[in-house]
């Protein structure tokens, strides 16, 4: 079993901060590891949003998970508001984990995760998931619901235990299925949509939810070329255009390079680096993350960093 | 289209409720007129005849009507629990028959009936409650093989599971029975699954574990709804997974326990009735629950008409008739399942 202990991290946005921010600054955890090297001094510059903060500049506003949890130890994040932070690491590193507690699903033995300065564990669970949501890798129903069925489950936890969805939640459960270009699957049933309309469907439904944070594991995982970059494009999108904050742990590097703005690197549950894409992504990081050399270099085209992999290093 | 949505849920939920009860309450009224002695409705709701001289209404309250009314509560409660079960452990297949749990329920109503000394002193019959004690036995097992080494809820283990808690009770009723050697005529009937209660006492004893059972019911179809993606998505989208697991287990189990102890391990209604529901109105557990429940008490009351009357004058117990109906389906649907 994975286990998760001395693990700080941090989600916030300068800039954009919510009413608790300000009454709870983040503090530091108090089981200091040796990976924890963000000192809650660096509370300085507030950075506005869309110039996240990355690790060593904690944000005094913002979700921040300082706790431990299967597979993490000493690790030590902030994400800051209307960032698009990838997670990359090889199998085991500790991803889905890091991103459980970041939902709060998960609490670490020891540390914290802290939303907006104030402890994930202070808040219910509905008080969580209005306010983070999440894209599993991959999701089984049980029973075959329908598309808008699927969208409208993302209201729950604005919902009373009886209450029925009002116009509203109708009205931003279709918004979230356009903005995934699936509304006109609405009527569908969940069970016979291709892997790519599932995975926008599912995104639809966090999206509905009204999150600030979008917790994504592995997007496009199960998906074709051609998805792949509708959903990198979508994931974008949503960003820039509504100002979700996104944590997208993945294996594809090159899918991480041409969305993510920052990187953290996990390397057996602790964080090897963290900063810019293009500052965290180079031959000697991807070396030592998968002992594989790698030729990192900026496209042409798209601007971005693209990673080829050469061969295994002796 | 914006706001059609919105009335779409409560227009079906009404729909569906209205329909599914209407239907209910119809088979409940029909079914005591058919038997053995036919007599007329019009008779036996005639106030000029003094009761005691009125047969078509002593035939009617006294014979049939217990038998259709504790068919309705033992119907609606096995359909319900079905529903919960599937939901809750995320498996179609997982019903109170199947998973052992009436089995369970069985055990411990036979004990309380074999050892009634035990419990003389309690103020009511001390028979639901010995069996929603086993029903919560058998569930404790069942879900503590779903959880502990990550076993998972397969459907192989959950089967598997069933099988093995159905024989290991089966075997612990019949020592039960070979022990006190008191296989009454009316005990083994009651082992196949029969509705024949003969008086309201039996009924009256089990509603408090029924209400309360469909009371805790009405907190969960969101939840159920949210917890068929499994519980990290449920609990990611803001359900409290621990306590909504708890409330459907617990619930389930009274449920069941009132079911088996008034009309014994009647199989397959769990998983017949929420089936066909779930063709007619959907997935929805908001809609599919009281749905399931109204048709699970017409349902199983239709079947017991069908038990009174196929090989008259000779009165089977129900259990084989929705065994028979339900066994096949169980196949069919096995089948079709194990192909996703």
């Amino acid at each position: 079993m994975l286990q998760a202990d001395d693990v700080t991290l941090e989600w916030g946005a300068p800039g954009l901060g919510h009413p608790s921010a300000a009454a709870a600054p983040w503090t530091p955890p108090k089981t200091g590891g040796p990976q924890e090297k963000e000192s809650p001094a660096g509370q300085g510059p507030p950075a506005g949003r869309g110039s996240p903060a990355g690790r060593g500049s904690p944000a005094g506003r913002g979700f921040s998970l300082a706790r431990s949890s299967p597979g993490l130890h000493g690790v030590s994040l902030t994400v800051s508001r209307g960032s698009l932070f990838g997670i990359i690491g090889p199998n085991g590193s500790g991803k889905t984990t890091l991103l459980r507690l970041l939902a709060g699903i998960l609490t670490p033995a020891s540390g914290r995760v802290l939303l907006d300065g104030t402890d994930l564990r202070r808040f219910s669970r509905r008080a969580v998931a209005r306010r983070v949501a999440v894209v599993p890798q991959e999701t089984h129903l049980a029973f075959d619901y329908s598309v808008i069925e699927i969208a409208l489950m993302g209201r729950y936890p604005h919902l009373g235990t009886f209450c029925l969805e009002g116009p509203n939640d109708v009205r931003l459960a279709q918004e979230a299925l356009a903005a995934t270009g699936t509304l006109d699957l609405q009527r569908r049933s969940f069970s016979t949509l291709s892997g790519g309309e599932k995975q926008r469907v599912v995104i639809a439904s966090a999206l509905a939810q009204a999150p600030e944070l979008m917790l994504l594991d592995e997007p496009t995982a199960s998906l074709d070329l051609g998805y792949q970059i509708e959903v990198a494009s979508l994931l974008r999108r949503l960003n820039t255009e509504r100002g979700v904050t996104m944590v997208v742990a993945t294996h594809d590097l090159n899918f991480a390079a041409a969305v993510c703005d920052h990187l953290a690197l996990l390397s057996a549950g602790q964080v090897m680096a963290s900063g810019p894409t293009d500052s965290v992504l180079t031959r000697e990081s991807i070396q030592r993350l998968y002992g594989v050399e790698a030729d990192v270099g900026r496209h042409p085209a798209t601007g971005r960093l693209v990673v080829v992999p050469i061969r295994k290093a002796s | 289209m914006t706001t059609g949505a919105t009335s779409e849920v409560r227009r079906r939920l009404l729909v569906s409720t209205t329909a599914f009860g209407l239907l209910a309450l119809v088979v409940c009224l029909v079914a005591p007129l058919v038997g053995r002695t036919p007599i007329n409705l019009w008779r036996v709701f005639d106030r000029s005849i003094p009761f005691h001289d009125n047969v078509d209404a002593q035939i009617f309250f006294i014979a049939r009507l217990p038998r259709a009314v504790a068919g309705a509560i033992v119907g609606s409660a096995l359909a319900a629990s079905g529903v919960v079960f599937q939901a809750l452990l995320r498996n179609p297949l997982a019903t109170p028959f199947t998973l052992g749990v009436s089995a369970g329920a069985a055990l411990g109503a036979i004990l309380a009936i074999t050892f009634p000394l035990a419990v003389a002193t309690l103020p009511f019959s001390a028979v639901p409650l010995a069996s929603f004690l086993g029903s919560l036995f058998a569930v404790a097992i069942v879900y503590g093989l779903a959880t502990a080494r990550r076993l998972g809820l397969s459907t192989h283990v959950l089967l598997l599971a069933g099988v093995t808690l159905n024989s290991f009770f089966s075997a612990l009723i019949l020592f039960v029975q070979y022990i006190a050697d008191a296989s009454l005529p009316r005990a083994v009937r009651w082992l196949m699954g029969d509705l024949d209660v003969a008086t309201y006492s039996p009924i009256v004893a089990v509603v408090p574990f029924t209400v309360v059972a469909f009371v805790t019911f009405a907190w969960l179809p969101r939840s159920l709804n949210l917890l068929a993606a499994g519980p990290d998505a449920a609990a990611a989208r803001g359900v409290d997974v621990l306590r909504a697991q708890r409330l459907a287990f617990f619930s389930a189990s009274l449920a069941t326990g009132a079911a088996v102890s008034l009309g014994g391990p009647i199989g397959f209604i769990g998983i017949v009735v929420p089936h066909l529901v779930r063709l007619i109105v959907g997935a929805d557990h908001r809609i599919v629950l009281p749905a399931s429940a109204l048709f699970g008490a017409g349902f199983l009351v239709a079947c017991d008409v069908i038990a009174r009357t196929a090989l008259a004058p000779l009165e089977l117990p129900v259990g084989i008739v929705t065994a028979l109906i339900g066994g096949p389906f169980f196949l069919w649907l096995l089948v079709r399942e194990g192909g996703r």
